[in-house]
């Protein structure tokens, strides 16, 4: 019943194209992750769902209603900012209440409303205190919480974890994926944390320039990137490419050449050839490669070779027994290769 | 051991000489502002006899309202300190009522000419008021302003309106829009969003803006001699008196019209800081 339609949005500040244009449907109870380098205009989005921007062409639609033209007030969603934003004259507690109250919420229910919102979050020690006495990431908590409790149908969260500390974070994380599954608001979420992405995104929708590039389920993202920037954007770690050209049937790259079934790809082309850190295997044949840096990490080991002048990861059992400064080669299985264009970075269709 | 100590204590000293050169001008600087306030205040609290007595004995030894009283009960003493306060807290309603909006419409929103706006408002601080005058009173004469309290409030606004919308300005763009943001998005309008985030956020940096514009009214003489005759605010009456009144009595007024600022600035010196430090 709420879901967030776009249509063709976009939006400029002066000179700068913040987006391009966007058109991205999420489902009614989806959670979407936004997720995309700094800059790359995820914030921006995220305020035009709101009503914080005006968009220079384009309609949303929440539900069935067309909002584009509507103030924040009238569009039925609540947001979490980036920078908190939580009302330093206020506690905590008249900060979670805040919309409640602008709301004309009777009292009592205001007030279990706003107990359940501090229990969620593990404010309830800091009610009474002013944001000035909270820590950075209590403070990111009150603006969670005070969004929560409106009960929107839709959910907009400017990276709400980023100033947790690791372990308080993986816990924020769990919560609000429960959280998610309990109620089922319509969520759009953004983070530049790929981790926290993969973890809680029914969809990820990965943005470049104001563009997006792929907007699909995080498993698929990983295993088959639309593109060279999303490959190398998704995972840790990232994608490995080699850059070589296809002859006579087969990939050469540098100081080596591989047989691929050239019946698609015409001679001549410059490839890059995508390859997940775990989908290679020191091998007898394949790949000559030599070793650079062997970093163990606890239950994996992550070697770094070069392929001429190429650093390529690899991901190695514990126990791996190349030595720096070794000879080795890499193999992988052929299906694992994503075959992407040198120059557009565009993945080949396989 | 010795080495050690040796090798810190120049350093040491470096520190005491610092210290000691900044402290002794702070003094310095203390004693310049300081003395003459001194002077006004054992003038004032001195029996009129005793304005001439030279050299001044430089601790208070004898003390005296008297001087004060004979201020004070003078005629159209009382009756015009009533009007510089209604004419200062007109200027307040006025200025900020006008003042403060501009103040808000420049920190809030980017608009063509911003910069040129923030220019000319400064500028008009440089036009002399001498210039105006004449013309002021006769336009005031014919409006029915002249020698008027509303008449003087206006003029005043029209001196502080510049500082006005330049200090709020500042006080607005300290409180992050992002919260009036946040505001509208948990049901607020602009509106409501302004009076329940931005207003009670931007309180204390308005009443540094009021208290300063009470001041500036209170301490202007030229305006008010020139479109007043009989309705004077107090320091066009000190002015007007100083030219036949005795010199206690010129102390008195003195330190009568000093006060108001030396106790602002006691109250208000966080803000002030905050004012000119931050933004
Ligand atoms: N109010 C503004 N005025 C001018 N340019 C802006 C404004 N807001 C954003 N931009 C520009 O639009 C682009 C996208 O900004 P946006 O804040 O959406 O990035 P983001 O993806 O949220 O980045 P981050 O991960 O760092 O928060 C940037 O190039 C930014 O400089
Ligand atoms: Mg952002």
């Amino acid at each position: 019943m709420a879901g967030i339609r776009m249509q063709g949005i976009v939006k400029t500040f002066g000179k700068t194209t913040a987006i391009k244009e966007i058109s991205l449907e999420v489902k009614d109870g989806e959670f979407l992750v936004l997720l995309g380098p700094s800059g790359c205009g995820k914030t921006t989005l995220l305020r035009c769902i709101a009503g914080l921007e005006t968009v220079d062409a384009g309609r949303i639609f929440i539900g069935d209603r067309d909002v584009t033209d509507l103030p924040p007030r009238h569009r039925n969603i609540a947001m979490v900012f980036q920078s908190y934003a939580v009302f330093p004259h206020m506690t905590v507690r008249s900060n979670i209440g805040f919309g409640l109250r602008m709301k004309r919420v009777p009292k009592p229910q205001l007030e279990r409303r706003v107990q359940e919102g501090a229990a969620l979050l593990a404010l309830e020690p800091f009610l009474d205190r002013y944001p000035a006495q909270l820590s950075g990431g209590q403070r990111q908590r009150v603006a969670v919480a005070r969004a929560l409790v409106m009960d929107a149908p839709v959910l907009l969260m400017d990276e709400p974890l980023s100033n947790l500390d690791a372990l308080l974070r993986l816990q924020a994380r769990a919560d609000l994926k429960r959280l998610h599954r309990e109620v089922k608001r319509t969520t759009v979420y953004v983070t530049h944390d790929q981790v926290e992405a993969m973890s809680m995104g029914d969809r990820i929708a990965v943005m470049r320039e104001g563009v997006i590039e792929q907007c699909e389920p995080p498993m698929q993202l990983y295993t088959n990137p639309a593109s060279q920037f999303v490959g190398g954007f998704i995972g840790s770690p990232p994608m490995n490419f080699l850059r070589g050209r296809t002859k006579a049937g087969a990939f050469e790259g540098e100081g080596f050449s591989l047989p691929m079934d050239g019946s698609r790809v015409e001679d001549g082309r410059e490839l890059l050839l995508g390859i997940r850190a775990e989908q290679i295997r020191f091998g007898e044949r394949g790949v000559p490669a030599r070793v650079q840096v062997v970093e163990p990490l606890g239950a994996t080991a992550l070697v770094t070779v070069l392929v001429g002048k190429v650093p390529v990861k690899v991901d190695a059992p514990v126990n791996t027994t190349v030595r720096p400064d070794q000879n080795v080669s890499l193999a992988f299985e052929p299906a694992d290769i994503r075959w992407m264009d040198a120059t557009t970075g565009a993945a080949l269709a396989h | 051991m010795t080495a050690v100590a040796a090798a810190r204590s120049p350093r040491m000293n470096a520190r005491t000489w610092d210290r000691v050169l900044i402290y002794g001008s702070a003094i310095l600087l203390a004693l310049w502002v300081l003395v003459p306030f001194y002077l006004i205040f054992l003038s004032a609290f001195s029996r009129p006899n005793d304005v001439f007595t030279y050299p001044k004995p430089l601790l208070p030894t004898d003390l005296s309202t008297e001087t004060m009283q004979t201020f004070l009960n003078s005629t159209g003493v009382f009756a015009s300190v009533i009007n510089s306060i209604a004419v200062a807290v007109l200027t307040i309603v006025i200025s900020l009522a006008f003042g403060a909006p501009a103040g808000y419409a420049l920190a809030r929103f980017t608009f063509r000419g911003r910069q040129a706006v923030q220019l000319v408002i400064l500028a008009s601080k440089m036009f002399p008021v001498a210039i105006l005058s004449i013309p002021l009173a006769v336009a005031f004469l014919r409006l029915g302003l002249y020698d008027n309290v509303l008449g003087i409030a206006l003029v005043h606004s029209a001196m502080a309106l510049p500082f006005v919308v330049l200090v709020t300005a500042g006080v607005f763009a300290g409180v992050s829009n992002e919260l009036e943001e946040a505001a509208m998005t948990l049901g607020c309008s602009r509106l409501t969003a302004f009076l329940r985030v931005a207003l009670p956020l931007a309180l204390p940096g308005l009443a540094a803006a009021a208290i300063f514009t009470f001041v500036i009214s209170w301490n202007e003489v030229f305006a008010s001699s020139i479109l007043t005759l009989r309705q004077r605010t107090l320091p066009a009456l000190v002015l007007f008196a100083l030219q036949q009144s005795p010199l206690y009595f010129k102390f008195a007024g003195g330190f009568f019209m000093v006060m108001p600022a030396i106790v602002f600035i006691f109250f208000m010196r966080r803000y002030l800081l905050n004012l000119w430090g931050g933004r």
